[in-house]
């Protein structure tokens, strides 16, 4: 699971973890609580191309959907296949085996800290 | 915005960790850990809610089943003491005010449970319509608490609840309802719910609420008892395949196209408020209620539209109303407003998922029936 607190944040309650050129995304464990209990994923195929802002995937529960934003332009390299068929992993571990994808990018826009996340959802 | 309600048992569920929602006004739970866990402990096992904003209101008096009987769609001078009938307040021209739970608790005594979102718009009705009637109608909501036990094991749990005392429980049949006591507080124990299980709703002063409420948690802990929010609610409720207000039902939609035209009693004397339309019958092309079923995970949900085709050129033919992936079944099902043409079982149609086609069938309702015991 990853430190919470080295992680940034994005305002769609994604989080991302930068490591060289990749970066791997998630939602927080808020996004995950107001969603209610995750019973479907939609991830997008390795290769496709993700615009910074734009939907790439969806978070369905039996209560509501919750889309999925690229939170960077750049390509996926991976998508969280175990999440696929166990999509429950994303209430039970949302910063660890929860993860949805990962990208690879050129350029990262600013995103939030921790600190700027955990004022923004007042936890 | 008025101001948001709480329910009697709000600081119980503060205590327990539970999640909000507001509900009518209402903050009330919509999960206490996890939906699934709920809506799974109650078709197993049992799980308790808190309907303490469901608006209740008494009619009372010498006239009051002759009163009900034209106030309401059904013929409410037919039931028995203690027993209880699920009817509709109609407007004048048969569209749906609210649908309800009436209990006759009394020879001249009805208890009438209205939807939270209905309540002043069921008690106003009431009064007007009972007004020329020897009756009176009295909103006893804000005095009446609501906790609901449902499941397979919610009998035995509620017959070992300490100071909770009700003449044969187990003898109570469905849609029936007896006094009892919980200490010295009166108690309304009736054998009805939403969740398509067998249970109980206790009705109770909202002083001995919290008390009962940890009673029940308290015995229920070793049979499997969870506490249950409204999203486990909603997802039982369709699986059961029972309508909601404001979503199966409103004042656009006439009794027989929700299904709902058995609760209609056209062979009641006298006039009752909606006969005459009711009589007439919807439009010819108006839309009936289905369910629907479809592989895979993706559900459709309730506004998502229908069409008769996968492709562009495809014609709408009616709209859902609620949708879930069924925690119980785990396909989507799915009740939905559509064109008479496509109503019958087995007909094959299209629900638009966010701009992609997913073939459905149209089923049967309810799309959960318990085993009978």
């Amino acid at each position: 699971m990853a430190d919470k607190s080295t992680l940034q944040y994005t305002s769609e309650h994604e989080w991302v973890l930068v490591d060289g050129d990749v970066a791997t995304i998630g939602i927080t464990a808020y996004a995950a609580d107001k969603l209610g209990d995750v019973v479907f994923v939609d991830l997008p195929d390795v290769g496709a191309h993700v615009e910074n802002g734009k939907v790439v995937g969806e978070i369905e529960s039996t209560k509501s959907v919750g889309e999925l934003f690229a939170p960077v332009d750049g390509e996926i390299v991976e998508s969280n296949q175990t999440v696929v068929d166990s999509p429950e992993l994303v209430n039970t571990d949302p910063f660890g085996e929860g993860w949805l994808i990962k990208v690879r990018f050129a350029d990262l826009p600013e995103l939030m800290s921790f600190d700027e996340y955990t004022a923004l959802v007042g936890e | 915005m008025s101001e948001e309600r709480f329910s009697p048992l709000h600081q119980k569920h503060l205590d327990a960790g539970a999640g909000f929602t507001d509900f009518a006004g209402w903050m009330m739970p919509v999960r206490y850990s996890s939906d699934l866990a709920e809506h799974h402990a109650i078709r197993t096992a049992a799980g308790m809610f808190d309907l303490s904003h469901m608006g209740e209101i008494l009619v009372l008096g010498p006239e009051a089943a002759d009163a009900l009987d034209y106030a309401l769609a059904g013929r409410l001078s037919a039931i028995a003491v203690g027993q209880a009938k699920y009817s509709l307040l109609l407007a004048r021209d048969g569209g749906i005010v609210d649908d309800l739970v009436v209990y006759r608790t009394g020879e001249d005594r009805y208890l009438v449970v209205a939807n939270a979102s209905n309540r002043e718009v069921v008690a106003a009705e009431l009064r007007d319509r009972c007004s020329p009637f020897d009756c009176e109608v009295q909103d006893e909501s804000d005095d009446i608490a609501l906790i609901a036990v449902q499941g397979p094991r919610a009998l035995e749990i509620l017959l070992e609840v300490p100071g909770l005392t009700v003449d044969d429980l187990g003898g109570l049949k469905y849609y029936w309802s007896r006094a009892g006591l919980f200490g010295d507080h009166a108690v309304l124990a009736a054998r009805t719910g939403y969740t398509g299980e067998d249970g109980f709703e206790l009705y109770v002063s909202p002083e001995a609420a919290p008390a009962l409420w940890d009673a029940i948690v308290e015995t229920g802990a070793g049979s499997g008892l969870e506490l249950a929010g409204l999203a486990s609610r909603d997802t039982l409720r369709l699986e059961a395949g029972m309508p909601l207000y404001g979503h199966e039902l409103s004042l656009d939609t006439l009794p027989v196209q929700a299904g709902l035209g058995r609760v209609v009693n056209l062979n009641k004397e006298g006039d009752f408020v909606g006969r005459a339309a009711v009589e007439a019958g919807p439009a010819g092309n108006a839309r009936v209620l289905v369910g629907l079923r479809s592989d895979g995970k993706r559900a459709g949900r309730a506004d998502y539209r229908l069409f008769d085709g996968s492709d562009a050129q495809a014609a709408e033919i009616g709209i859902i109303t609620s949708g879930a992936l069924s925690p119980t079944l785990g396909h989507p099902i799915a009740m939905a407003y559509v064109d008479a043409a496509v109503s019958a079982p087995d007909t094959q149609i299209f629900i638009d998922v966010r701009g992609t086609r997913v073939p459905a069938t149209v089923v049967a309702r309810p799309f959960y029936k318990r085993e009978a015991h």
